[in-house]
């Protein structure tokens, strides 16, 4: 397919502007000003039309396939929230209205979203009060470490490093580094869970605290977590819990009764807002008693007489960490679907997704190695190492996957298994097309044995065939007009 | 060469081995066989010291990112500043012409206490 530059004819137009007769007058500085005309692509109407729809049809979603891409909880999102998120009542608003003398009158229901969904989210997670504003799971990570940062420096703490486990996202390093901290690495033991021991030869007055995902990227349940989170606690550090796989024991567990001091939630994830392609996201990060006072400001609150507000009134607030409300239509997507599931729909959330997750795990097994292959939550981890005795590694079968017409899993993550292919279903799927989708990984399998230069090749039903992922990381050519 | 006889290991697949005064630094070829044609690498500043353990450098592939982790406590003293420009030397030669940095060690004795090439081969069986 040819670009829309490339389909430009000179001195075509899709519409015809009248002359002006206005008289005009610039008086920009020359240096401003273009010393030729922009090459813009020269089309008409219908060119625009065709083009822009041709690339639509080209579009990969969960819409249109099955998208098993690990870690991510790429779950369908129901139109009735986007819908509902459509309102102009809500679409409309303008964000500084609530910041306007009796702006606040005007914008109750949009307050009323935000206070609702703290108030859910505390249920859910266990937490004291929540903070809206983080635009994505990374985002709130940052957060939450610079309110960990916050409490310590407040209280006279002197540490200096935050604990993470060998299987963590790798945002969990980096937003504690931004914050200022040096982050070690917690070993796993060998059934994939960060190992006790040696935890706690790592514990000491020198650390803040511990970043955990539980489930972890492993999709497995740490059974020893509430002594994980004591630990942390008795050298007066924190327990933060990275809430990107809470689709696994949401309404089930609550990471506060585990003994997590902050959460933060991928509202994009757990709770079905869009997301893919960077966005928009939303992270709200949550927090016990002790840290409440750390949390961004704004924040909404009630007042006596029932009426909301904003509340900026908050001395040891680390401070904006993002303009106004946090990503205010993302919040009112997920506020939608909580109150649709409720606590039982939610419950059966975690139930299927676990159960999708284990059906596949089982019917795979005797097709592709798995190194931990107990009982999973939402995800499951598969190795290539049998394929790739072949030849065909974890990218080979990713690729041969596109052109069976499935999203690929995640690979090569955690880093801690060889070849990795992680695979989460969501709770969404049924039936027919989890067995589509293992069907075709069998075929893949055995293709691995049969005929490898195929997957080798793949991805052959695609506008663009294999492409040169090191070429372009190494030579960045970033295209400029 | 999967494993050069003469280096010593760290299970986090970089190795070391004596040359005169100082010990050369580099990553295994059985290290940059996993990790795939790299893209990025940042190597340490001549002059840095380096405790034993540090990681005195980041790798990066198409499929991941890596710190580099020190063999030896010391002084960097060298930098092969042509391996990352060219990283595919490491392919051909990871123990020769695609070394990384030269430490002069504050305790040659620890040099004693890496695995050896045998050792190496073991732990690498386990590994697989």
């Amino acid at each position: 397919m040819k670009l829309v530059f490339e389909k430009s004819v000179k001195g075509r137009r899709g519409l015809r502007i009248a002359k002006s007769d206005v008289p005009t007058s610039i008086n920009l500085n020359p240096d401003l000003l273009r010393d030729k005309d922009a090459e813009l692509p020269e089309l008409s109407e219908l060119d625009v039309v065709r083009h822009f729809t041709e690339l639509s049809r080209r579009n990969f979603g969960v819409d249109t396939n099955f998208y098993p891409l690990g870690s991510c909880t790429m779950k369908y999102n129901p139109k009735v929230c986007e819908r509902i998120a459509s309102y102009p009542g809500f679409a409309h608003l303008h964000p500084l209205l609530p910041q306007l003398r009796s702006g606040g009158m005007l914008t109750q229901g949009a307050l009323e979203v935000v206070y609702e969904m703290d108030m859910l989210l505390r249920e859910i997670c266990g937490m004291s009060a929540f903070t809206m504003q983080p635009m994505a799971g990374a985002h709130g990570e940052l957060c939450g470490i610079m309110m960990m940062a916050a409490y310590h420096q407040d209280k006279g703490n002197k540490k200096s490093i935050v604990l993470a486990p060998d299987s963590a996202h790798g945002t969990n390093p980096a937003s504690a580094a931004i914050a200022g901290y040096t982050v070690k690495t917690v070993p796993s033991d060998e059934n994939g869970l960060m190992s006790i021991e040696a935890l706690k030869e790592m514990l000491n007055d020198d650390v803040a605290g511990l970043m955990l995902t539980c489930p972890n990227t492993l999709g497995l349940f740490n059974p020893h977590v509430k002594e994980i989170c004591d630990l942390v606690h008795s050298v007066d550090g924190l327990a933060y819990y990275d809430g990107a796989n809470l689709n696994a024991i949401v309404g089930k567990v609550c990471p506060g009764d585990l003994g997590f001091d902050i959460v933060h939630v991928n509202l994009h994830k757990t709770f079905a807002t869009p997301h893919g392609g960077g966005g928009p996201g939303a992270g709200p990060v949550g927090v016990v008693d002790k840290l409440v006072d750390y949390l961004p400001i704004s924040t909404v609150i009630k007042r006596e007489d029932g009426t909301l507000a904003l509340d900026y009134n908050k001395s040891k607030s680390i401070g904006y960490i993002a303009p106004f409300y946090g990503n205010f239509g993302i919040l009112l997507r997920a506020y939608v679907y909580i109150l649709m599931a409720g606590k039982e729909g939610l419950q059966r959330v975690a139930e299927n997704a676990v159960l999708n997750a284990n059906y596949i795990k089982e019917k795979l097994k005797p097709y592709y190695d798995i190194e931990h292959g107990q009982v999973c939550k939402h995800e499951c981890v598969f190795s290539a190492t049998r394929q790739a005795k072949h030849g065909v590694h974890a990218l080979d079968i990713a690729k041969g996957l596109i052109d069976a017409g499935y999203h690929p899993p995640t690979m090569y993550f955690p880093m801690i298994v060889k070849e990795a292919l992680m695979i989460e279903p969501t709770e969404c799927e049924s039936r027919e097309t989890i067995d589509a989708f293992i069907g075709a990984m069998i075929t893949i399998a055995k293709k691995a044995e049969t005929n490898p230069d195929e997957l080798k090749a793949a991805p052959v039903t695609t506008p663009v065939g294999r492409l040169d992922e090191t070429k372009a990381a190494r030579e960045l050519n970033i295209a400029s007009l | 060469m999967m494993i050069d006889s003469e280096a010593r290991y760290l299970k986090t697949h970089e190795w070391a081995k004596k040359d005169g005064g100082v010990f050369v630094v580099g990553l295994t070829a059985y290290a940059i066989e996993q990790l795939g044609d790299i893209v990025y690498m940042e190597l340490p500043e001549v002059g840095k010291e380096l405790a034993r353990g540090d990681a005195f450098g980041i790798v990066e592939s198409v499929k991941s990112a890596s710190d580099m982790y020190a063999p030896l406590s010391g002084k960097v003293v060298e930098v092969n500043e042509q391996v990352p420009d060219s990283p595919d030397v490491l392919k051909t030669d990871a123990y020769g012409a695609g070394w990384l940095i030269k430490i002069k060690a504050g305790d040659a004795a620890q040099f004693d206490s890496l695995m050896d090439a045998d050792a190496y081969r073991k732990f690498l069986e386990t590994e697989a």
